[in-house]
C-alpha cells in the first residue's frame, strides 16, 4: 500500500452512495463517484464544488467517520473541523480549546498550559476565560481551530471553516490560520465554496463536480504567502476554477 | 456592565411590585367578600382573622412548618437524585426505556391512599414513608425534562467528540451530563410546585407519632375541630414556603449552569 509521505493523504477512486431512507423508493444518493485526491505531508489542499457535492462526505471519509463503497483512503490519522465550532457552551475558550487533551486523559493542568501557549502564540491571549457567547464569531473559529490543532493529529480536515463569517473577518481569518500553519504545520484539506479562498490558501486546489462529486480539475497554487485577491495569478486561477465549476453542471443544478 | 444604585432599586421594585399589587389586591377583595357576610367564617375565614390566627400560632406554625419543610427538601433532593439516574439509565439503554417508561407515567396515576396503609405498614410512622410519597410525586417531573435534555444533545457535538477520541463514556461526561444538569433542575422546579402539596398529601394519609406532625397534618386537624383561620393560617405559610423553594433552586440552576440561563418566569 502506497502511504502519502506518512503524513498525507491519499485518496484513491473512492465512491459512496447514502442508502434511501425509504428502500422502496429511490436508489439513494450517489454522493462520491471515484473520488482520487493527494496531499503530500505538509500541504494545504483545497476541495471546492457546489453545495450537496459530497465534499463533507469526503472529509468524513478521511477522519474515518464512515466507510466509502469502494476505493481506498491512506492517511494519517486525521481529525474533522465540522463547519459549526460546536464549542461547549459550560467551558470557557481555554478548556474547549483544550478538550482533546482532556480526552486523552491529561489533567486539566497540563491541558490547560499546552493550550494556553498556542493562546498566547496565535493572538488569543485574554480570552482565555471567556465563554463562547462572549466570543465574535471569529474568535470561536479560532478556538475551534485550536481546540483542532490540539487533538495532536497529523492531518486536518476544515469544513468551511469560515463560511458563516461576514467577508472582513474572513479575510483576517485566512491570514490567521496561514500564520498558524506557518507556526504547527499540517497536512490540511480544506473544504470551501468559496473558490477565491481555495486560491488564497491553498497549495492546490481540486474542483468536484455536481453531485455525484468527481474530480473534474486540479490547480496548483504556486504562489508565496500573503496572497492578494488583487494578484494577477489569484485571478486567473479563480476565473479557471469557475470556468471548472461551470463546466461541471453546478450551474445547471436546481438544488443548492 | 455596572447599574447605577438607583436602577438597581427600580428593577427590583420592578420586579416586586406586580405580584405584590395582585395579592393586595386579591386579599381585599376576600376581606371584603367575607365582611359582607357572604361566606360564614367557618368556610371562608376573613384575611384579618387569618392574620390574627398566625400571630398568636407563630411559634405553634412554626414548630410545624420545620418537618413539613424537612419532608420537602429530602423529597425533592431524593426526586431529583432518582428521576436523574433513571433519566441516564434510560437515556443508555432502549430496554430500559421500554421498561421503565410506561411504569413512570402509570406510578402517577396510582392515588397515594392505596399504598398509604403499605408504606405505615414497611416503615412505621417516622419521615421515611413520607419522603416515599413526595419522591413518588416529585420524581416524574425531573424524569421527564432531564430524558429529554440528554436527548436534545446536538448529534454533531457528539460526532466531534468521537473524532476527537472521547469514549462513550467522556461524551456523556462532557456534552451530555452539562446539557442535562439545567433541564434536571427546571424539573425539580416543577416537581416543587406538587411536591408541597405531596407533603400535605404524606402527612394526610400515613399517620404520625410526633408531636409537632407538620403543617398538613395540623390543616386536617384544625379544620375538623373547626379552627379555620388556623388552618388557613398554616396553608399562607406553605405558599410562601413554596415560593422560598421555588427561587431558592432558581438561583441554584442559576449558579450551577449559568450558560442556560435566560429570562424565566422566577417568581420573587
Amino acid at each position: 500500500m502506497e502511504r502519502a509521505g506518512g503524513d498525507g493523504v491519499a485518496v484513491q477512486r473512492v465512491s459512496l452512495t447514502y442508502p434511501p431512507s425509504d428502500p422502496r423508493r429511490g436508489a439513494g444518493v450517489h454522493a462520491l463517484a471515484e473520488v482520487s485526491l493527494h496531499a503530500a505531508s505538509g500541504e494545504l489542499i483545497a476541495v471546492v464544488g457546489p453545495s450537496g457535492c459530497g465534499k463533507s462526505t469526503l472529509l468524513e471519509l478521511i477522519c474515518g467517520l464512515s466507510t466509502p463503497d469502494g476505493g481506498s483512503i491512506e492517511c494519517a490519522p486525521a481529525v474533522l473541523m465540522p463547519q459549526r465550532d460546536l464549542l461547549l457552551p459550560w467551558l470557557n475558550a481555554l478548556d474547549n480549546a483544550a478538550l482533546a487533551l482532556r480526552i486523552a486523559g491529561r489533567s486539566r493542568v497540563k491541558a490547560r498550559e499546552r493550550a494556553q501557549l498556542l493562546f498566547a502564540q496565535l493572538g488569543l491571549e485574554g480570552f482565555q476565560d471567556a465563554r463562547p457567547h462572549e466570543l465574535s464569531g471569529g474568535m470561536r473559529q479560532r478556538v475551534a481551530f485550536l481546540r483542532t490543532l490540539l487533538s495532536g493529529k497529523q492531518v486536518l480536515c476544515l469544513d468551511e471553516p469560515f463560511g458563516a463569517l461576514d467577508a472582513i473577518t474572513r479575510a483576517e481569518m485566512q491570514a490567521w490560520l496561514i500564520e498558524a500553519l506557518a507556526r504547527e504545520p499540517r497536512t490540511v484539506v480544506l473544504v470551501t465554496h468559496d473558490v477565491e479562498e481555495a486560491v488564497l490558501l491553498a497549495d492546490r486546489v481540486a474542483v468536484l463536480s455536481a453531485r455525484p462529486g468527481r474530480v473534474i480539475g486540479e490547480l496548483e497554487v504556486s504562489l508565496p504567502h500573503p496572497r492578494a485577491r488583487t494578484d494577477a495569478t489569484v485571478i486567473a486561477l479563480r476565473e479557471r476554477a469557475l470556468a471548472l465549476l461551470q463546466d461541471g453542471g453546478c450551474v445547471s443544478e436546481p438544488r443548492a | 456592565m455596572r447599574l447605577g444604585a438607583s436602577r438597581v432599586t427600580r428593577r427590583s421594585l420592578a420586579a416586586v411590585a406586580p405580584p405584590v399589587l395582585l395579592v393586595l389586591a386579591l386579599v381585599g377583595i376576600w376581606e371584603i367578600y367575607v365582611d359582607a357576610g357572604s361566606a360564614s367564617s367557618f368556610v371562608l375565614p376573613a384575611p384579618h382573622s387569618i392574620a390574627s390566627a398566625m400571630w398568636d400560632n407563630a411559634g405553634f406554625l412554626a414548630a410545624n412548618l420545620l418537618p413539613t419543610a424537612e419532608e420537602v427538601v429530602l423529597g425533592i433532593a431524593l426526586a431529583l437524585a432518582l428521576g436523574f439516574a433513571l433519566a441516564v439509565a434510560i437515556h443508555f439503554s432502549p430496554v430500559l426505556r421500554r421498561a421503565v417508561y410506561p411504569l413512570a407515567i402509570g406510578s402517577q396515576a396510582v392515588p397515594i391512599a392505596v399504598i398509604a396503609p403499605l408504606l405505615v405498614f414497611w416503615w412505621g410512622f417516622g419521615v421515611f414513608p413520607k419522603l416515599v410519597v413526595i419522591v413518588l410525586i416529585c420524581f416524574f417531573p425531573v424524569l421527564v425534562t432531564t430524558v429529554d435534555g440528554l436527548a436534545a444533545v446536538d448529534p454533531d457535538q457528539l460526532k466531534l467528540l468521537r473524532t476527537l477520541g472521547a469514549s462513550r463514556w467522556q461524551a456523556f461526561r462532557l456534552a451530555e451530563l452539562p446539557a442535562a444538569l439545567p433541564a434536571a433542575l427546571s424539573g425539580a422546579r416543577i416537581a416543587l410546585a406538587v411536591g408541597v402539596i405531596g407533603a400535605y398529601i404524606a402527612e394526610s394519609q400515613t399517620a404520625t407519632t410526633a408531636v409537632h406532625a407538620g403543617l398538613g397534618h395540623e390543616i386536617n386537624a384544625d379544620l375538623t375541630a373547626l379552627q379555620t383561620p388556623r388552618a388557613y393560617a398554616a396553608a399562607v405559610v406553605l405558599f410562601g414556603f413554596a415560593i422560598v423553594c421555588f427561587n431558592a433552586l432558581a438561583l441554584a440552576e442559576h449558579r450551577l449552569a449559568p450558560w442556560a440561563s435566560q429570562p424565566r418566569g422566577d417568581v420573587s
